[in-house]
């Protein structure tokens, strides 16, 4: 846990003004007319982005050991990864409904 | 704190992938929240962003040995966690007063209940545990029996229910906002 330097304020801000930024695009985002599909990749993004945020500045990860960085988050995108093989399952569901009715 | 975070994030995906789950196999998902509920979401997450910048200075303050200022800082962070979780509490209220249930809503769709419920109560429980947890670590700072690596370990847990925050509120809300 020991670690030589942290963020400071001014980062510690630009962070939360960044953060607060990307929240109220999203809020606009929503308001656009846009598919749903779109909609979602564009939040999808902004959310990651300022997920990384969080984690790199806030829980201060990337002023940490390089092997922390390494020993959690590949092992966590790919378990992420897995988890989207039920998505092709969800969209036969929705196909079979389209055919009952 | 890092491994318990990392399988929490599991958790809180496979709930919202659940939820993708659902919304893509269904007919038709309702899109109820109207401009007042994506108001109250919005502060909502100001709120929480604004506790998490509380708990960086707390840590900043608790490494540096200054003890009140970590306790107050920690105090604020707990503070905004329960103005959190007053917000929401009331938007629950609010969807219960229209009729939503777990299993039934006026809009189709039953399982928006459930999925909705499901996301939202998880992270208010997490938010709950956090204040307690930031109370607790709060107390025993300002006693000298926690140190400071405690407060770090605690603000890494608030960041990252401030974290999954940034996922549920444009998921949940956002992509169900009444746009007409």
């Amino acid at each position: 846990m020991e670690h030589a330097e942290t963020a400071g304020n001014k980062i510690v801000f630009s962070v939360w003004f960044g953060l607060l930024g990307l929240t109220v695009l999203e809020v606009i985002l929503a308001y656009r007319q846009l598919p749903l599909e779109t909609m979602l990749s564009i939040l999808m993004v902004l959310s990651v982005i300022k997920a990384a945020l969080i984690i790199a500045y806030f829980m201060h990860l990337r002023y940490e050991q390089p092997s922390l960085f390494v020993t959690l988050i590949p092992a966590l995108v790919f378990i992420l990864i897995m988890m989207t093989v039920i998505f092709a399952d969800s969209s036969r569901l929705a196909h079979m409904r389209s055919l009952v009715q | 704190m890092w491994l318990f975070i990392v399988s929490d994030a599991i958790t809180f995906s496979a709930v919202i992938f659940a939820y993708g789950y659902l919304r893509l196999a269904a007919a038709a998902w309702p899109r109820p929240f109207e401009a007042p509920s994506i108001a109250n979401a919005a502060v909502m997450t100001f709120v929480l962003l604004s506790s998490s910048v509380a708990m960086v200075l707390a840590v900043r303050a608790s490494s540096l040995g200054k003890v009140s200022g970590a306790v107050g800082w920690l105090v604020a962070t707990a503070l905004g966690g329960v103005v959190f979780d007053i917000l929401h509490i009331h938007e629950w209220l609010g969807l219960i007063g229209e009729g939503v249930r777990p299993f039934h809503n006026p809009w189709g769709t039953p399982m928006f209940g459930a999925a909705f419920f499901t996301m939202t109560g998880l992270h208010m429980l997490h938010v709950t545990i956090g204040v307690v947890y930031l109370l607790v670590i709060a107390v025993g700072f300002g006693r000298k029996k926690f140190s400071a690596a405690d407060v770090e370990v605690s603000g890494l847990y608030w960041h990252f229910v401030d974290l999954v925050w940034m996922f549920i509120f444009p998921l949940v809300y956002l992509l169900s906002a009444k746009t007409t």
